[in-house]
């Protein structure tokens, strides 16, 4: 018998589950208070403890770009990790693993569906906070730098498929720990200061999460005088690393817990 | 016989925490291809078990399973190419979606070049008097158009072999005839195409059914065509007798020499026994116990036997709760 070949299908699969999230936004407006006007009023505290703190006046576009990064995180732990805890309980999950498909195409169609909510949220925050409180760049820095987000993204979407597969089978347990992990990351990785000034061993910790290098690197690109934590092609080849790290370590883990979530009846719903 | 399912001493034990429940014990099954195969069973008898392992959800815990020639364990990406499954009452997809859109999306993941798949969905909406609905969100339907949907969804595909789980459960009457119309003109359009479908409504078994087995905790208790199946009860007398309600009876009458099964369905207010008699001479011990427990006959008929009394000879009860008191 003839298929459609997998790469055909894991294309067809990411544009048909981005779809419902995209629509979904579009039929529902709400987020564009949640996804705007919230994490601007968050920054703008930020930038208020800074200013009332004395600090130097390039910590403002620190937060500024942390602010921007904020946001895709936030998309991947939020939805795209916790994403088959919710599709269980529809009902969805066992009729997405059923199909010839792959599980990290739906992950990868459901973020991808969902980012452009994040962009929008990122672009409001980096346009209305640089603007309102005058915050500059370095011109020359910008177009490297938008490589260097793009491959950050990538990295910390690989990310997500990881804790997405971990979720999965270790979901109580792994909301916990989301939750619990979730102001010490923001720490860890820096989105509001230099990640320098953690020191090297915190600062390598941080590291882990493919954010922390990527906004350090930007941060020096297009922010000069930002305090080196490594140099920045180190930085960069580090996520690239990482998107090869995780992508790999992810599409095991994928296949690993299918295989013991179908022996432990965690793809579907109990019925009695 | 050119075999579509072939299940050899199938077994799924579920462990929780507290206890281990064996939902699968031994089951042996060989369904042709073409044949439109039915599971019945009462609830927990291991029906929805059956399924999720043929459709590669749930691994075995011991046994083998092949379905379309392929084994369900080692060679479940191919499978998943050639089956498709719905159940009833299912509630998935998006709710904000269009009904074409969601079927749409479903049928992407199957890898389906977009505008056939359009085309294809355009004309099972129509087959099934769905085609007003085509632009209503999901979360609007009846569910009886609902279910229709699910069934399109399992369709759309062109499965070589579809399961069904329960596909009419909660239905009114119109919408359970219109899904079991289509299951039946979808198997009349390609005569090896194969389904498999449980469900706790002998008529059902019966009317749409080629073929049948009779699941009881975890076993498959008979199997054969419904006509070979009431032929088990033909030398049986079956007498419904309606009660007014009063202690319980079920389990005395049981007793009663010559009674082969009972079983038991509470309807406004009255309760409809139903005996197996292997003779005739049966009734009086039946009647004694009825006049002795004080409860007024409402009625009392013999009659032909139905798939539901080999049913209750097979299963020793009924498919409904039992008699409450
Ligand atoms: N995920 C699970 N974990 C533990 N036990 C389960 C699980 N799923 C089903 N069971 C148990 O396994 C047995 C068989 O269940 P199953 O759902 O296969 O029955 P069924 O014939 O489909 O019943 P129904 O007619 O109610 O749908 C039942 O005792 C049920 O409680
Ligand atoms: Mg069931």
């Amino acid at each position: 018998m003839s298929h459609p070949s997998a790469v055909r299908i894991f294309l067809k699969t990411i544009v048909a589950r981005a779809f419902p999230r995209f629509v979904g936004s579009y039929r529902n407006r709400t987020w564009i208070v949640t996804e705007t006007l919230l994490p601007l009023i968050g920054t703008i505290a930020m930038i208020y403890v800074y200013r009332a703190l004395h600090a130097p006046a390039r910590y403002l576009g620190f937060v500024v770009l942390g602010g921007v990064l904020l946001a895709f995180w936030q998309n991947v732990i939020w939805a795209m990790a916790t994403q088959f805890f919710w599709d269980r309980g529809q009902g969805n999950l066992e009729l997405f693993a059923m199909a010839p498909t792959s599980l990290a195409a739906i992950l990868l169609g459901m973020a991808l569906g969902g980012a452009y909510l994040s962009l929008t949220r990122a672009v409001t925050v980096l346009i209305v906070v640089s603007v309102l409180f005058g915050v500059a760049y370095s011109t020359s820095g910008i177009l490297p730098a938008l490589g260097v987000f793009i491959l950050t993204i990538c990295a910390l979407y690989c990310l997500g498929m990881l804790l997405a597969s971990v979720f999965l089978f270790y979901h109580r347990e792994a909301w916990h720990l989301a939750d619990a992990l979730q102001e010490p990351i923001y720490f860890l990785s820096g989105f509001y200061f230099p990640i320098r000034s953690l020191g090297a061993f915190v600062g390598g910790v941080g590291s882990l999460i493919p954010l922390t290098l990527g906004l350090d690197a930007i941060r020096q690109l297009i922010l000069p005088g930002t305090p080196q934590f490594i140099p920045l092609h180190w930085e960069i080849v580090a996520v690239v690393g990482q998107i090869v790290l995780y992508a790999v370590l992810s599409q095991v883990s994928l296949r690993y817990l299918e295989r013991l979530a179908r022996q432990d009846a965690r793809l579907i719903l109990r019925s009695t | 016989m050119d075999i579509a399912v072939e299940t050899r001493a199938l077994r799924r034990v579920y462990k929780t925490r507290s206890q281990e429940v064996v939902a699968l014990d031994g089951v042996d099954l060989r369904i042709g291809r073409g044949e439109r195969f039915g599971v019945l069973g009462p609830n927990g008898a291991g029906k929805t078990t059956l399924i999720k392992i043929l459709v590669t959800l749930l691994l075995p815990s011991s046994g083998a399973a092949f379905v379309d020639g392929l084994d369900v364990v080692t060679q479940f990406r191919e499978l998943r190419h050639r089956i498709a499954m719905v159940s009833g009452g299912e509630n998935v997809g998006f709710g904000m979606l269009k009904v074409k859109e969601q079927l749409w999306m479903f049928s992407q993941f199957y890898g389906m070049p977009s505008n056939p798949a359009k085309r294809r969905i355009a004309e099972l909406l129509e087959r099934l008097g769905l085609s007003d609905a085509a632009d209503r969100r999901v979360s609007g339907l009846s569910s009886g158009m609902r279910q229709k949907m699910n069934l399109i969804r399992g369709l759309i595909t062109n499965p070589r072999i579809l399961f069904l789980d329960e596909p009419t459960v909660a239905l009114d009457v119109g919408a359970a005839r219109d899904v079991r119309d289509e299951v039946r003109r979808w198997m009349a359009e390609d005569p090896t195409r194969t389904v498999i479908l449980t469900t706790h409504y002998m008529m059902e078994a019966d009317e749409l059914c080629d073929r049948v087995a009779i699941v009881n905790r975890g076993r498959i208790v008979a199997q054969g065509t419904p006509s070979e199946l009431k032929q088990q009860v033909q030398q049986n007398a079956i007498v419904d007798i309606q009660l007014s309600p009063g202690r319980r009876l079920l389990d005395a009458l049981r007793e009663v020499d010559g009674v082969a099964g009972a079983s038991v369905a509470e309807q406004d207010g009255i309760d409809r026994f139903t005996l197996l008699l292997s003779s005739d001479a049966a009734l009086g011990g039946v009647m004694r116990i009825v006049e002795g427990s004080g409860r007024e006959i409402r009625g009392l008929q013999k009659r032909e036997p139905t798939l539901e009394d080999a049913f209750v000879k097979l299963v020793g009860r009924g498919m409904a709760e039992e008699e409450q008191g």
